[in-house]
């Protein structure tokens, strides 16, 4: 019965390709070839993501790891009695804070009498202490006469000894020296003046006057020369205006040269070339857009340098061919079905655009456009160029005709200084950088989510 | 664009073209007239002298195999086909006796006064109301909200959707079903007021119910409207319309009483075409 069965399926699968045998061992090794194969790509692919993640997870780990400490200051309670007699009530902020700084931290070691001593002793310090003195005192007039208690922050080598970043001896150079095995000579670290200071440090540490608490620095201080004192403020507010100029002209811009070349040019070779051109400046390395903006706005137009302005005109230079051709791509996403609709009842072509298309685009063309303002939050070349890397210790004189620094030009620059400080405040800069970028790209998927709609 | 009418194949017919044959009787107002149109798209000629008298308050039905250039006759009457650039139009078509294609005529008021509905149900992404208002509203047909409400319900009504959705006028047109969708269309198509409108298989994408409902409600409106439709299904044009034009290949190949073409048509392409031999 089961012989009948077998030959009955046998027939039948001659019948049905009688030239392939499927149980055959060549077909069998095929199968196997294939399904390897399809393995073999899933591998490939899930490598090339995890390799990716894992170089991302890398990269915000060092970060973090080096800019962590940038995130709190160390800072010093330091009671200051604010002498009447020296303070112009009427003019608080004209006042010399820096003996009466000075002299108050000092007073916490009645026994250093040495002048050189008693300057080494200050320099643990902030330099820029007396300025928080100083507004500290502006802002709270009616405590003149009184004794306030102050945290002021030290000054950058003992901030980093506190935070553990930098050690009291180094390794003497001589015969040992590079060899980093802990056996060699052992010297003062050269950015400490003497053995004294750290003894006194010790003593501030051994008397609890230390604390170190977030730094609101970091967010709501201008740049300084001080890596203790030393915010993004300044270069936030730069980048802001530099954004809000290249916004205002690239969106508006950018949104009417692809309605114009994708619902209103006739398709000829010159509409070919300048679409080809637009996609081409999409690729064009931002250094030359900067190049073209010092040449055009600065030398040819005479625009100031370093202002946001052309800072802002630059990176719209930039963002136009990613908003042109991201606005293209939505606009042809839209279903023709919706234009006939439309021209059916007899709408007019700019109707046809304004009324259906464009709204059905919107999401396409605000993800394009933050995704565009994000790439041009970070750019650094153009803004080089035209000099928008000025040293801004203040942020009560931003304006668009004001020199100003951006975010990446202020990570430039910190990522230069010499100050041991400057390496995590650059890293914490990045971050916050990145945080922003992040922040942008959620804002364009939720844009995206909210008006996207289904037909 | 419209790819399907670029793409399609033209080819020189074989035998003579007698469509010219046929007068319609002389108690007829003629509403739309076409006298020797031609369409090349691009190098491609797809319509060969076309004559066509359309009569008012008539359903014309156009049938022929794909390709045939049934469609793009259509979206002459329109001027659809200006927003194909390769496409270019010559002959007469007249719109009671004025010539549609003149450069005085204004497409948008054209437009408004010959509607059109396509193939796959295409409201827009807005409510129900708006859509049937837009076509009103951008065409200043109504001079308060009032009147505005008006149009809408009773195109609506005509369009025998109003009772499905009277509650939800506020609601997105495109969460309605297909054939709701469809005459929600035809409820925008009659909403501006025009005299004639067009069909190009409307009810192609519909199931066998929804078609019903469809083919009821032309029935009706040709009260109102001239009707010219485009259909495959050579039982709906039976069913739905007075006259039928068969096309073949780019040529009007028979025009006539609609029972006439179907019981004893005079083109044998006519018979091999209803009898299935092709298409």
């Amino acid at each position: 019965m089961t012989d009948i069965l077998d030959h009955q399926i046998a027939e039948r699968d001659k019948l049905a390709n009688p030239r392939h045998d499927w149980a055959s061992d060549n077909a069998r090794r095929r199968i196997k070839r294939r399904y390897g194969r399809d393995r073999l790509l899933r591998i490939f692919g899930l490598g090339a993501v995890i390799t990716a993640l894992m170089l991302l997870a890398i990269l915000i780990a060092s970060l973090t790891y080096t800019g962590y400490v940038a995130f709190y200051t160390t800072k010093v309670k330091v009671e200051i009695f604010l002498d009447p007699q020296k303070i112009d009530r009427e003019n608080p902020g004209k006042t010399k804070y820096r003996k009466m700084t000075k002299q108050a931290f000092n007073a916490y070691f009645p026994e250093v009498k040495n002048r050189k001593d008693k300057r080494n002793l200050s320099k643990i310090l902030s330099s820029g202490a007396q300025y928080i003195v100083r507004d500290y005192v502006v802002s709270h007039p009616e405590l003149i006469g009184q004794t306030v208690s102050l945290n002021l922050p030290l000054s950058d080598p003992f901030d980093q000894l506190q935070k553990g970043v930098i050690p009291r001896r180094i390794d003497a150079p001589g015969k040992n020296s590079g060899k980093n095995d802990g056996n060699g000579e052992k010297m003062l670290n050269p950015r400490f003046k003497s053995e004294k200071v750290l003894v006194w440090f010790d003593t501030l540490v051994a008397r609890d006057m230390l604390s170190s608490p977030f730094s609101w620095e970091l967010f709501v201080n201008a740049d300084s020369r001080f890596p203790e004192l030393a915010g993004l403020a300044g270069a936030f507010t730069g980048s802001l205006l530099a954004l809000l100029v290249c916004f205002l002209i690239s969106f508006p811009v950018g949104i009417a040269a692809a309605i114009y070349l994708e619902e209103f040019a006739p398709k000829n070779r010159f509409t070919d070339f300048v679409e080809v051109n637009i996609n081409n400046l999409a690729a064009v390395p931002s250094v030359v857009f900067g190049l073209l903006a010092l040449a055009v706005f600065i030398n040819f137009f005479g625009l100031p340098r370093s202002v946001p302005l052309v800072g802002g005109m630059a990176l719209a230079l930039m963002t136009l061919p990613t908003i042109i051709v991201s606005t293209r791509a939505a606009l042809k996403a839209v279903p023709p079905s919706i234009r006939e609709a439309a021209l059916g009842v007899g709408a007019s072509r700019h109707e046809v655009v304004l009324h259906h298309v464009l709204p059905l685009a919107m999401p396409g063309i605000l993800t394009g456009t933050i995704i565009g303002l994000a790439q041009a939050l970070g750019e650094t070349a153009p803004l080089l160029l035209i000099g928008m890397n000025a040293f801004i210790p203040s942020i009560e004189n931003l304006g668009l005709m004001e020199p100003a620094t951006a975010l990446p030009t202020q990570i430039f620059a910190w990522g230069d200084s010499p100050e041991r400080g400057f390496v995590s405040r650059t890293s914490a800069a990045i971050l916050v950088l990145i945080g922003f970028l992040v922040m942008m790209n959620l804002v364009a998927i939720y844009l995206r989510q909210k008006f996207e709609r289904k037909w | 664009m419209s790819e399907k009418a670029m793409n399609m194949n033209v080819e020189t017919p074989k035998e003579p073209v007698n469509a010219m044959n046929f007068q319609l009787p002389k108690e007829l107002q003629v509403k739309v007239k076409t006298r020797d149109v031609n369409v090349h798209y691009g190098e491609k000629q797809a319509l060969f002298d076309i004559n066509l008298d359309v009569p008012a308050n008539h359903v014309v039905s156009l049938i022929g195999p794909s390709g045939c250039g049934k469609s793009t006759y259509l979206r002459c009457l329109n001027r659809m086909n200006d927003i194909i650039d390769i496409a270019r139009v010559s002959g007469q078509i007249e719109l009671d006796g004025v010539d549609i294609y003149d450069k005085n005529i204004d497409v948008v008021e054209l437009r408004a006064r010959v509607g059109m509905v396509f193939q796959k149900p295409n409201p827009f992404p807005k409510s129900i109301f708006d859509n049937v208002a837009y076509g009103p509203r951008i065409h200043g047909l109504a001079d308060n909200k009032t009147e505005l409400e008006e149009i809408v319900v009773t195109s609506l009504q005509k369009a025998g959707l109003f009772d499905e959705v009277k509650d939800r006028l506020k609601d997105s047109g495109t969460g309605l079903s297909g054939g709701q969708q469809q005459r929600l269309c035809i409820a925008r198509a009659i909403a501006t007021k025009p005299e004639v409108i067009l069909m190009d298989e409307p009810a192609s994408a519909l199931d066998p119910i929804a078609t019903a409902v469809i083919e009821e409600l032309i029935d009706e409106l040709r009260q109102n409207f001239t009707i010219i439709i485009v259909t495959h299904s050579m039982q709906q044009a039976a069913r739905i319309s007075q006259y039928t034009a068969f096309f073949h290949l780019g040529y009007l190949v028979e025009v006539g009483d609609t029972e006439q073409i179907f019981t004893n048509p005079v083109d044998r392409r006519t018979q091999d075409y209803i009898t299935g031999r092709f298409g």
